[in-house]
Formats: C-alpha cells, structure tokens, sequence
C-alpha cells in the first residue's frame, strides 16, 4: 500500500531521518514506534506532504506522490490524524465530518452562491454520510456541538470520523491514544480494528505498548532518525537492540 | 435553514420600507452609502472573517471599479451596465493574477503586501492624469439608466444599490453555508488539517480573494455613477481601515454583521465631523477596543448582552 524508499529529511544541518525504507502492507495495521526524539512525527509529515523529503521517494499503491502537496494526496486516499488534535474548532462537530468530504463533493463557488439543485443534492448527500460517519465513531449525538468545545478524547473520536469521511485507502495516526485514559483506548483500540474491517489501511504512531501489541501486525522501529527494527510484535519484543533503545544498555 | 430564510426576508422588508418614514431626506443619501459600503464590507468579510485572509488593499479594487466604468463611460462612451459587468470581471481577473503569489503570504507580511496594493492603485489614479484626470478627479460620468428611467435622485440609488446589495448578502449566505464555505472556514481554523482534508487552500484562499475584488469592484461602479464624480482620495488607504474597522465592529465571519458595521461606521463620520482628520483616532480606538472586549463583533455581542440582561429583569418581576 505504502512503500517508503530511502527517506531522509534534513533541517539545515540537524539529520531528523535518514535511510528509512519499510513497506505498509495492504490491509495491515502497522505500528511505528521509537523513543522520543526518534523522528515519528517527522516521517508522518514526510508521508503526508507537509514537507517533502530530502531524500527517497513516498509511493503510494506503486504510484510515486513524493512531490504532491498534502491536498493532492488526500485525493489519491491518504489522510492522517494529528497528535495534538487538529479540529475546525469555530465549526460544528457535523460540519467538520463534511470537511472531510471535500474530495468525494465538487460544487465551486458559482453553484454553491446560486443553490443550483445539483448542488443541493449533493448538500444532501454529504450531510447524510456525514452523520454515517458520526455514528460510525460513536459520537452521533455531538453533530450540532461546536468542535472546539469538545474534550479531548471525544475530539479525537471526531478527528478519525473527519478522516473517514474521505474513505481513505490509507489512514495515518499520528499517537491517537495520547491524552486518553484506558478506558478511551480500548475503544480506541475497537475502533482502529474496525476501521482495518472496512478494507482500510493503518500505520500509527503510538507509545502506548500494550495498545501497539495488541493491534498491530507488523512494528517498525525507529531510533535517532534510523530505522532500527522491523517484523511482527513478536519479533520485536524479543529484539535485543529494541530493549536496549528502550532501556538502555545494562 | 427555514429560520434563514425568514431572517433574510424580514432583512429585505426592512431594507424596502427603511426610506419611507425618512422622506427622501438627507437620511436616504447617507443609506445609499450604507448600501455601497455593506457590499465592501461583506467582500472583506467573506476573505478575513471566514477564510481568515486579511486585505488592507479593498480600496484598490473599489477604486479600480470606479475608475474603470468612469473612464470606459465618459471616454469611450461605453453603455454603463457594460462597463460595469466588464470592469467587475477584469478586477477579479487582477485580482486573482495578484492573489497568487500574494495570499502564499501569512499574517503581518499578507497584510503588508496587500497594503502595497492599494497604495500602488492609489498613486496610479493620481498619476494616470489622462485617463482619470489625476488628483483633481473625473467628471461627467453619466447616471445609470434603465430606457427612460434615470437613477438620479437619492431614493432611486437607495433602491439600486440595495438591489444589488441585497443579492450579494443571498448569494454570500449561500456561499458560506455550502461546502466552499466550510472549506473556507476550515482554512481560518486549520490551514494544515484542512490541506490534509483535501481542501486546496492555496487555490480556495485565491478565489476568495477574487470574488471580494468583484463584489468591491461592483460596489465602485455603482458609486461612480451616483455621484457622477470620483477623485483618488475616495480610493486611499484610509478607505481599506474604514472597511477593516466595519468588518470587526460589525462582526469577522457574519453576513449581516458586515451590514451592521457598514451602518454604523458610515453614520459615524456625520457624528465625528468635530474630530476633523484625528477621526481615524477613533477608529483605532474602537478596533482595539472591540478586538480585546467584544471579538465576535456587534452581531454576536448585542444577542449576549440581551441574554445577560433579560434573566436578570425576569428575577426582579
């Protein structure tokens, strides 16, 4: 699905990545994980075109989006959600989701100013779906609430609603039980499964072991910038240059 | 959405019955000008209050549509309906040109830039003597007319330009509840979610800003013809921070507080006249001043303070 080939990224003279290649298999959940300062994030915005890398190629189903801008890519069906939430905080919960239909709607302004019935249809459309996608995340009832009033954690339910709505090929989630309380990550954790059950493929960032172990298939491990494991959770559990990252040597 | 609807035609009675207890006195001539800055209003609204892209550069797209139909009606004897359509259509296409590279700018350096716009336009009306007669202005632009029916007294143009402006407000609610809109305003709050969304903002951003420029550009046309006479110190920057203090005060991302705001920062002149020049003092005091304690504007603020006052009446009964 998603194949990262000799990806490096440099900010002015600070190596952040360098020589990272791993594939994200079809129809796999994905876990990338690494001790702070590994350059997880980094490499979720290399992938989603927030900034470009200084090196390597990003291919997307075979298809090579290295040089596409983040809008661009959203159309080929690559979407994320962010680590620290980013939501449409002046617009309602409902109208967020439809945000996120952008791409599958194609009303411009002259038919949207003059109502033109296609456009209406479509108005229609989206606002069903959306509320699909709601329901979907287990937040139906919060549509007309305003998203920046939400909590954290329903917020972040909102972000994965949002990035639905597009019917990604391929979701990134950048630390999406950061912030959430055990409870909230078990149904994250429900959640990210069905989401793999629609046909959808995941990669995520995330610190929480016990949720990567228990829902990944494969692990890729990063550390200073380089790739320092890959393989099942199996594998890397009894990897002994994972634990000494990890833990330091004895 | 049916409340929507109700609100604008309780806004359109309004509008219609606004002159009749006026008379066709000194009123009605201030309300043709209400009309003429709504219309700006609502374009810098439209840019800065929902796609959160500021402009201090309206001026120049006003001036531009008022220099374009004055000089293609009295130099080249152009129909003025022509002008009007084609000028409107030539400034959102600059518009757009210098959107490009303009609105990949952010904040302070945006503003600057857009600032340098206007500034240019300005000194090019004062510069271009043989077309636009320079700092002593252009004359003799002739009224609009439809056949035989001539815009030529106050309450005629006050029906007009509230015509017009009352189609922009309908196509401009239109717009921001639709999904252009919500791409917008997912802009304001968050350019790089909204990117990632599939929204392009570059794109999105520019044709906003065009669209403002067409709104402004008409809003100049039918200003030339009202008055019959233009000079380019009614297209200056003081212009661009009159319609900037009329968005704020009337409320950033609302319809109609760019209405309120255009009434209430046009009547205010006529109360400030003993300030003479240090009038745009008081705008700078009221921005700060409605920017620290009232962010959301008059429309939004005035509903509070009812909401504040009302239980509070309701307890003493």
């Amino acid at each position: 699905m998603l194949r990262l080939s000799g990806i490096g990224k440099r900010f002015g003279g600070l190596t952040a990545l360098e020589g990272i290649s791993f594939t994200v298999a079809k129809g796999s959940i994905t876990g990338i994980i690494g001790p702070n300062g590994a350059g997880k994030t980094t490499l979720f915005n290399v992938a989603t075109g927030i900034y470009p890398p200084s090196q390597g190629a990003v291919l997307l189903e075979g298809r090579d989006i290295s040089a596409l801008a983040p809008e661009k890519r959203a159309r080929f069906g690559l979407v994320r959600t962010f680590q620290n939430i980013e939501l449409f905080g002046k617009m309602t919960v409902l109208e967020n989701v439809m945000v996120g239909m952008h791409t599958q709607s194609k009303s411009g302004i002259f038919s949207c100013a003059f109502r033109m019935p296609w456009q209406m249809s479509e108005e229609r459309r989206i606002r069903e779906k959306a509320k699909e996608w709601l329901l979907f995340a287990g937040i139906p009832e919060l549509a007309e609430v305003e998203a920046g009033t939400l909590s954290f954690g329903k917020g972040r339910l909102l972000e994965i609603a949002r990035a639905m709505a597009l019917e990604p090929k391929l979701l990134l989630m950048d630390e999406p039980a950061a912030g959430l309380n055990s409870k909230e990550t078990a149904e994250l954790a429900e959640l990210i499964k069905r989401i793999r059950d629609l046909g959808v493929t995941v990669a995520l960032v995330e610190h929480d072991m016990d949720l990567v172990m228990d829902i990944c298939d494969a692990l890729v491990v990063l550390n200073l910038g380089t790739m320092l494991a890959e393989g099942t959770p199996r594998e890397i559990q009894d990897n002994q240059a994972v634990v000494t990252a990890y833990l330091g040597e004895e | 959405m049916k409340a929507d609807k109700i609100k604008f035609l309780v806004f359109c009675l309004l509008v219609l019955l606004a002159p009749l207890p006026l008379s066709g006195g000194y009123l009605v001539n201030v309300l043709v000008f209400v009309g003429i800055n709504s219309m700006l209003a609502l374009g810098l609204n439209l840019l800065l209050g929902y796609a959160g892209q500021i402009s201090l550069g309206q001026a120049a797209f006003f001036g531009l549509g008022a220099y374009g139909s004055g000089v293609l009606t009295t130099q080249f004897a152009m129909n003025p309906w022509l002008a009007m359509l084609i000028v409107a259509v030539c400034v959102a296409a600059f518009a757009f040109a210098v959107g490009f590279p303009v609105l990949r700018l952010k904040g302070h350096y945006l503003a600057m830039a857009t600032l340098g716009v206007g500034v240019i336009a300005h000194i090019a009306f004062n510069e271009t003597i043989d077309l636009t007669g320079g700092p002593s202005g252009l004359s003799g632009i002739p009224y609009l007319s439809i056949g035989e029916f001539i815009f030529d007294t106050d309450l005629k143009n006050y029906y007009l330009v509230w015509g017009f402006a009352l189609v922009m407000i309908l196509l401009s609610l239109n717009l921001v509840n639709s999904r252009v809109g919500r791409g917008l305003r997912a802009i304001h709050d968050s350019e790089v979610a909204a990117r990632v969304m599939g929204v392009d903002a570059r794109l999105m951003k520019v044709q906003v800003f065009a669209l403002s420029a067409f709104i402004s550009a008409i809003a100049g046309s039918l200003y030339c013809h009202i008055m019959t006479f233009i000079s380019p110190t009614s297209f200056s920057f003081h212009i661009s921070i009159e319609l900037l203090t009329m968005v704020v005060i009337g409320g950033l991302g609302s319809v109609y507080g760019s209405v309120l705001g255009a009434l209430l920062l046009t009547m205010l002149p006529e109360m400030l006249r003993a300030f003479e020049d240090f009038d745009i003092i008081v705008y700078g005091l009221l921005l700060v001043s409605m920017t620290i304690y009232l962010p959301g504007g008059l429309v939004r603020g005035i509903p509070m303070l009812f909401r504040h006052l009302l239980p509070k009446r309701g307890s003493h009964a």
